[in-house]
């Protein structure tokens, strides 16, 4: 048994029917190796919740059950469910393709389309979805970008190539891009480890603005940031949920030893 | 605000096209591999009622006379690749050392890159090359002239090789060894010899398969020979010419038996191949016939 | 300390004449070419490219018919081997990515297509092949398609462009499906994954993010392919029937560089030779061309997955 009984503070929020989307039981393997064992969680709507933990605990693969990603690796299986709206993204009715439109990613390294160009990357989805009038692409781009906090820096420059921006610039034309196709959750994979410290605070300030349309979950081993951005914390260790609750709560009075241990440095 | 208004189930089109293009790559695949199986099929058992001792022994007869073989041709093929090899392989090798050991300088980019460059060439523009050079000068056809074309064309494969299982070394092996003390050119051909030694031997054997099958540079420098080898400076007959001469010959026995002598070459050079992938492993584009 | 220096050197000297040995291989090649078409080359000057005659009795030779032959049934080969080749790299890079080493079982097979030599499938060709085309694609495609000036001629008369076509398409699928497939999988998943993060279906991610970053190696191997179409002198010699001609007609015999070598050489001389030698100097120029081009191609690719055009 880890460090006490698992404790789940029973937040206002949670019970609500304001949950955007939430896992029941998620289990997940790769091959063998059993990296989930076991998830419930409710991810509050129009909040940011961030997932925390050691190497290891799962964080990853939790959010890329979230929108389907992790069945596409060789050797990968889901079991559970993860409820969007209450319906079971994973029952044989739902259609992979339709739903990881509405649940976007972005991913820890900025991976802009190398042979497309700043706007054809931003609109990428849309265009895949059958968007053809160049009034609502060129419009569609502009609102994404706007909302990545990337347009006033490369508005003149949308069609040229997207890898001559810097790192933080690449990683906000993700965002956009992700944002574009009108996703009702964002799924944030340690999105500014790669990034420097003013790329980094750029893609905060846009993750607070946008959680007013949006339901955004961003994995971080970045205590502070996670202190920074969430409303909410959810603790993982070793593929097993220890805490969630508020950030605050989390940040100040832990209910677990096992998330005191990790917030105080003790193990990382 | 702007809105997509994007459907929110995915379009009939957009799921029958991927569909559709699974079908298609499918086929593609079955087209790919129709052909081999009809060939193999078709080599097997045409080829397999002309097997004989006497038909892998005897020297060919005229063509209603029974009892004919391909002795000549497969001591011919094997001496002329042969040859190849004792050419190539040290040329190759060094090439293919110098290639990694000093990939910085000019030389061994402009080299390598014409190495690569000849890998692909036209085999019977090397064989006539080697009929202006050697042939005209010695005023004879002869196995020796067909080992240096042979040469021509397994030189590259084996720099090729070498070149790349050596890059494959981590440099911080070598530093080690300089570390000691040990001289650069010792270093080198320790590494050369232990641990590159899969790499060697992978790219003789790419070599010598793909020499073993070549006709076009043999036409003009061994051309042909009805019996056995005597000597290395007289026209030399070899499996892949007599294919040739039986194929367009129009007499049904020679063309049996140049189904039969291509059996033989198949079955050589899948004995090779099978070494090849044994020895290396699951390292997938080095274990390549063609490049 | 003399001992190794001496030792380092020695190697060192070694190792670059073999370097040298290489390019040597290549200028002496183009040297003793030039030197035996001279006389060729001379005579006829650039308008040899696009003489349309090769009389032996009269003396007068160009190599039209052989250029257009050389490039008639590469572009056979090209347009029926293409799409296969990518197609198999596509099905074992995309599709089979949870079944890797069914993947790698059938990259051997179709890699096995390389190790049949070229003789071999001539003589496979003439005795089956032909008669099967002709049953089963050169009638039909007359009958049906005969209007169009490809499919115009008769169909029966076994070895033509088409048949050659046919077999070179097959010999230079898995030179370009392997270089595919290298290309295939060295684009990196997130690529993919972004992709599928929009909605995308499998062919869709295919066709949108793998297909375009890998575009420049996939173009390499087309090109290495095509050289591999010109150069290949054996199987096209026994199935193009050897006659000189220009048409469009793709049942009809032709003739191309290397099989004309192939045949013609042997027992030529004066002014018959130095053409011959001529024609293989623009199949070397050619092949020199073309592989120079895929080889930078591909260098490119190798040196830095990320493509900037």
């Amino acid at each position: 048994m880890l460090g006490g009984a698992l404790k789940i503070s029973k937040h206002k929020s949670l019970d609500s029917p304001g949950a955007k989307i939430a896992t029941k039981d998620l289990k997940a393997n790769f091959g063998k190796m059993q990296v989930l064992k076991g998830i419930t969680l409710r991810f509050p709507e129009n909040k940011v919740t961030a997932i925390m933990g050691p190497s290891g605990c799962g964080k990853t693969t939790l959010i890329r059950c979230l929108n389907r990603i992790h069945e596409l690796t060789p050797n990968a299986k889901v079991e559970g469910e993860v409820l969007l709206d209450g319906v079971n993204i994973y029952s044989p009715q739902v259609d992979p393709v339709a739903i990881r439109r509405r649940i976007g990613m972005v991913f820890q390294k900025a991976n802009p389309f190398p042979t497309m160009s700043i706007f054809d990357n931003a609109v990428a989805g849309l265009k895949l979805a059958g968007v053809r009038n160049s009034e609502t692409l060129n419009s569609m781009a502009e609102k994404s970008l706007r909302m990545a906090f990337l347009w006033d820096e490369v508005k003149d420059d949308l069609k040229k190539s997207g890898t001559n921006l810097s790192g933080g610039q690449q990683q906000r034309l993700c965002i956009a891009r992700a944002l574009a196709v009108e996703p009702e959750v964002i799924l944030m994979d340690e999105p500014c480890s790669a990034l420097d410290p003013i790329a980094t605070a750029k893609i905060e300030e846009s993750i607070v603005a946008l959680k007013k349309e949006f339901t955004i979950i961003i994995v971080t081993h970045n205590m502070q940031q996670a202190a920074r951005v969430s409303d909410f914390t959810a603790f993982m260790y070793l593929g097993q949920l220890i805490e969630f609750d508020t950030t605050s709560e989390v940040f100040e009075n832990p209910k677990s030893e096992l998330t005191e241990k990790y917030i105080t440095g003790k193990f990382g | 605000m702007t809105k997509a208004n994007l459907p929110a189930r995915i379009s009939l089109w957009r799921k029958i096209v991927d569909k559709l293009m699974t079908i298609l790559v499918l086929i593609a695949v079955v087209l790919a591999i129709v052909p081999l199986i009809l060939i193999l099929g078709d080599v097997f058992m045409k080829g397999a009622p002309a097997l004989s001792i006497g038909f892998l022994t005897n020297v060919p007869t005229a063509q209603n006379i029974s009892g004919g073989g391909i002795g000549p041709a497969i001591q011919g093929s094997f001496i002329m690749v042969g040859l190849g090899a004792l050419i190539s392989v040290p040329i190759g090798v060094g090439a293919g050392i110098f290639f990694s050991e000093w990939s910085t300088s000019k030389l061994s980019t402009i080299s390598g890159f014409m190495n690569d460059v000849l890998t692909g060439f036209p085999t019977m523009v090397l064989g006539l090359f080697v009929f202006i050079l050697i042939v005209l000068t010695t005023k004879e056809y002869s196995a020796f002239a067909g080992g240096v074309a042979l040469s021509l064309i397994m030189t590259p494969i084996i720099a090729r090789t070498t070149s790349e299982s050596l890059k494959l070394v981590p440099t911080s092996l070598r530093e080690a060894s300089m570390a000691l003390g040990i001289p650069r050119w010792k270093t080198v051909l320790r590494i050369v010899l232990s641990t590159g030694k899969n790499g060697l031997l992978t790219g003789v054997l790419l070599a010598v398969a793909r020499a073993m099958g070549e006709t076009a540079p043999l036409l003009f420098t061994a051309a042909t020979s009805v019996i056995f080898a005597k000597s290395l400076f007289l026209p030399t007959a070899s499996l892949t010419i007599y294919i040739y001469n039986y194929a367009i010959s129009g007499a049904p026995s020679l063309v049996t038996q140049a189904w039969g002598a291509a059996l033989l070459l198949i079955l050589v050079l899948l004995a090779l191949n099978l070494l090849v992938k044994l020895t290396i492993g699951r390292n997938s584009s080095k274990a390549r016939m063609e490049m | 300390m003399q001992f190794r220096i001496r030792g380092d050197t020695i190697l060192k000297i070694l190792l670059i004449a073999a370097a040298l040995f290489i390019i040597g291989i290549v200028v002496a090649l183009a040297a003793e070419l030039y030197k035996g078409a001279a006389a060729s080359i001379f005579k006829f000057g650039p308008a040899f490219l696009i003489g349309s005659k090769w009389k032996v009795n009269k003396n007068e030779f160009g190599a039209l018919p052989f250029i257009y032959g050389t490039l008639l049934t590469s572009a056979i080969a090209i347009v029926i081997g293409f799409p296969i080749s990518l197609g198999v790299a596509i099905f074992i890079s995309e599709k089979l990515k949870s079944h890797r080493s069914f993947g790698y079982v059938l990259g051997i097979i179709v890699d096995l297509l390389a190790a049949v030599p070229s003789v071999v499938y001539g003589l496979w060709g003439v005795f089956v092949l032909i008669p099967l085309l002709r049953t089963y694609a050169q009638t039909p495609l007359h009958h049906y398609l005969g209007f169009i000036p490809l499919f115009s001629g008769n169909p029966n008369l076994g070895s033509d462009f088409f048949t050659a076509g046919i077999v070179l398409a097959i010999m230079i699928i898995p030179t370009m499906s392997a270089v595919s497939r290298d290309v295939l999988n060295a684009v990196p998943n997130s690529q993919r994954e972004a992709m599928y993060s929009l909605g995308a279906t499998d062919w869709e991610v295919t066709q949108k993010s793998v297909l375009p970053y890998a575009r420049s190696g996939i173009f390499g191997g087309f090109i290495l392919g095509l050289g591999r179409a010109f150069g290949e002198t054996m199987a096209v010699t026994m199935l193009i029937g050897n006659i000189p001609t220009i048409t469009a007609n793709l049942f009809s015999p032709g003739y191309t560089l290397s099989s004309l070598i192939a045949n013609e050489f042997g027992g030529s001389s004066g002014l018959y030779e130095s053409s011959i030698l001529e024609i293989a100097l623009i199949l070397f120029a050619v092949a020199l061309l073309v592989n120079v081009l895929a080889r930078l191609l591909l260098w490119r690719m190798n040196r830095g997955i990320q493509i900037k055009f």
